[in-house]
C-alpha cells in the first residue's frame, strides 16, 4: 500500500513539480510546435531527396519526438531534485526505490504518448496524410508502448545524472543517436549494417517500426512481435536504469557528491 | 585613449570574452555544433539513399550552414535571461555603453562558434558520405558564408532583445531551429514549400546567403543575393537598436528586468 502511495501521489507531485514544462509558455513552443516542425522538415526532405513518402517521415519523426519528454523529464526530476537541494532527503528516505523512481515516470510516459500523438494527429492534416480510422487505437497503443520504452531510458540516463551533472547535454547527445540510428527517417534494412544492429537494441526502433505498418494498414496482430520486442528493450533499459541508481546513489554518498553541483 | 579606440576595444573584449565562456560551454560550444552535425547527417542520410550526387551536393552545401542558425538562436533568444540569472542584466543595461554594443559582438560570437560549425560538417560531410564540395569561385562563397555569419548574427541580436520580457525564451529559440532550417531552404529547395510561406523565407537573410553560395559555386553571380542579404542584415540591426532601447525603457520603467 505505501509503496502504491509513493508510485502514484510521489510520482504525480513530482511531475506538478515541473511547473516549468506545465508553463504555456515553454509547453506550446517544445511539446507542440518543435515535434511538428520536424516532421515538416523530414517530410520536405523527403520529397526534396525522392525518397519515402510523407507517412513514412510523419510516423518517423512524431515517435522520434516521444523521446524528448521521456529522456528529459526523466533526467530532470534527479536533477530538479539537486536543483531544490531535496535529493539528499529523496533517498535518504526508507522508500522502496523502485516505486519512488517509477512512480516518477509514470506522467512522463503519458506526457510523450501525447505528444507523439499529437505530432502524427497534426502532422498528418498538415501534410495530408491520411490513416485509417481504424488504425489509429492501435498506433495510439503503439505510441504508448514506445513511450513507456523511452522512458526506461530516461531513467538509465536519470541514473547516470547522478554522477553527470549536465543532464541537458547528455539527453540532447542520445536523443541524437534516436534519431540516427533508429530508422527514424532512413529505415533500418536501408542503413549500414553496424548501425542497424545499434538501432536494433535501442528503444524506438521497433516502436517506429511497428507503428508504420499500422498506420499502412496492417492489422495489431502483424505487429504485436515488434511492440514486444519493444516492450522488452525498455523494460531493459529500465532495470539497467535502476541498477545504475542504486550503484550510483551508495558510490555517490561514499564520495558525498550527491548534491555536487 | 580616442572615443573610436575604446568603442573597438570593448567590442573586441566583449567578443572574445564570449567566444571563451562558449567554447567551454558543453550546451553551447559542444552541442552547438554536434546537433546540427547529426541533423545534416540524418539529412544527408536521406539524400544518399537514391543515389543522386547532385542532389548530395545540394544538401550537403546548405547542411554546413545549419550549424550557424542553430548556434545563434538557441543561443541568442536566451541571452538576457542568461544574464538576468546571473545577476548581471542590471549592470549591463546601467553601464554606459549602448546596450545594443554590448549585444552584438555577444550574438557574434555564437554566430563564429556556428562558423566553426560549418567547417566541421563540411569535413565531416567529405569524410562520412564522401561529398565533395565543387565550388566554382571559392572567394565569393566564402564571402556569402561570412555574410550568413553576420546577418544571422544580427537576426540573433533581433532576437535576444526582442525576447527580453519572455522569461522562458530558450523554448523560443529551440522551436525556431526546424521551421529557419525549412524556410531558408538550407536542404529543401524554396520551391517545394507551399506558396504562403515564401514571404517568410524571404524575410530571411539566410535565405540569400545561402543562395549566394550557391550561386557561387555554380559560377553565377552572388552579388544580387549578397545586397538583399546584406539590406536585410542592416534592417535587422536597425531594428534591434530601436526595440532594444524601447523595451529597455520599459523594463526598467516596469522594474521587471530582473525578474525571474
Amino acid at each position: 500500500m505505501t509503496s502504491a502511495r509513493i508510485f502514484f501521489v510521489g510520482g504525480l507531485m513530482s511531475f506538478r513539480a515541473q511547473f516549468n514544462w506545465l508553463n504555456p509558455w515553454i509547453l506550446i513552443p517544445s511539446l507542440m510546435i518543435e515535434p511538428v516542425a520536424q516532421i515538416l522538415l523530414f517530410a520536405y526532405i523527403g520529397r526534396a531527396a525522392g525518397v519515402g513518402d510523407d507517412r513514412f517521415y510523419l510516423i518517423g519523426n512524431a515517435l522520434n519526438y516521444a523521446a524528448i519528454p521521456c529522456l528529459f523529464a526523466m533526467s530532470s526530476t534527479i536533477s530538479g531534485e539537486r536543483w531544490g537541494q531535496t535529493l539528499g532527503l529523496v533517498l535518504v528516505t526508507p522508500a522502496r526505490r523502485i516505486p519512488l523512481f517509477l512512480g516518477r515516470s509514470l506522467p512522463v510516459i503519458v506526457t510523450g504518448w501525447a505528444v507523439a500523438v499529437f505530432g502524427v494527429a497534426v502532422g498528418s492534416l498538415l501534410l495530408g496524410v491520411s490513416v485509417p480510422a481504424g488504425a489509429w487505437p492501435a498506433i495510439v497503443l503503439a505510441v504508448a508502448i514506445t513511450s513507456l520504452s523511452c522512458t526506461g531510458l530516461g531513467l538509465a540516463m536519470g541514473a547516470v545524472g547522478l554522477r553527470i551533472r549536465d543532464g541537458a547535454t547528455l539527453g540532447n547527445l542520445i536523443f541524437l543517436a534516436l534519431l540516427i540510428f533508429c530508422g527514424t527517417n532512413v529505415a533500418l534494412q536501408d542503413m549500414p549494417g553496424w548501425m542497424a544492429a545499434i538501432g536494433s537494441w535501442l528503444p524506438l526502433s521497433h516502436g517506429i517500426e511497428a507503428a508504420r505498418g499500422l498506420a499502412a494498414g496492417d492489422g495489431l496482430s502483424a505487429v504485436q512481435g515488434l511492440l514486444l520486442h519493444e516492450l522488452g528493450i525498455g523494460a531493459l533499459y529500465a532495470a539497467l536504469g535502476m541498477a545504475v541508481l542504486a550503484w550510483m546513489e551508495r558510490d555517490s554518498r561514499r564520495r558525498a557528491t550527491l548534491e555536487r553541483m | 585613449m580616442s572615443r573610436l579606440r575604446t568603442r573597438v576595444r570593448q567590442l573586441a573584449v566583449c567578443y572574445w570574452l564570449q567566444i571563451k565562456i562558449l567554447l567551454i560551454s558543453p550546451f553551447e560550444g559542444f552541442l552547438g555544433v554536434v546537433f546540427p552535425l547529426m541533423f545534416a547527417t540524418a539529412t544527408l542520410m536521406v539524400y544518399r539513399l537514391n543515389g543522386d550526387a547532385d542532389a548530395l551536393q545540394y544538401a550537403g552545401l546548405g547542411a554546413a550552414v545549419m550549424g550557424i542558425w542553430t548556434s545563434v538562436t538557441v543561443s541568442a533568444s536566451s541571452l538576457l535571461n542568461r544574464e538576468r540569472w546571473s545577476g548581471t542584466l542590471e549592470l549591463l543595461v546601467a553601464a554606459p555603453t549602448p546596450f545594443s554594443l554590448v549585444l552584438i559582438p555577444i550574438t557574434s560570437a555564437m554566430a563564429t562558434v556556428g562558423l566553426y560549425s560549418v567547417l566541421a560538417t563540411i569535413v565531416w560531410n567529405r569524410v562520412v558520405f564522401g561529398v565533395r564540395l565543387q565550388i566554382e569561385s571559392w572567394p565569393l562563397f566564402v564571402l556569402g558564408m561570412l555574410m550568413a555569419t553576420l546577418t544571422i548574427a544580427l537576426f540573433g541580436f533581433l532576437l535576444s532583445v526582442t525576447a527580453i520580457r519572455y522569461r522562458t525564451s530558450w523554448a523560443l529559440g529551440a522551436a525556431l531551429e526546424y521551421p529557419g532550417w525549412l524556410l531558408c531552404g538550407f536542404v529543401v529547395p524554396l520551391g517545394l514549400l507551399p506558396d504562403a510561406l515564401r514571404p517568410l523565407s524571404w524575410a530571411l537573410a539566410p535565405t540569400w546567403a545561402v543562395e549566394a553560395m550557391r550561386a557561387a559555386a555554380s559560377g553565377a553571380s552572388p552579388w544580387a543575393d549578397l545586397a538583399v542579404c546584406l539590406a536585410l542584415g542592416l534592417a535587422y540591426a536597425a531594428l534591434a537598436a530601436y526595440l532594444g532601447v524601447r523595451l529597455v525603457d520599459s523594463a526598467r520603467r516596469n522594474a521587471t528586468l530582473a525578474l525571474t
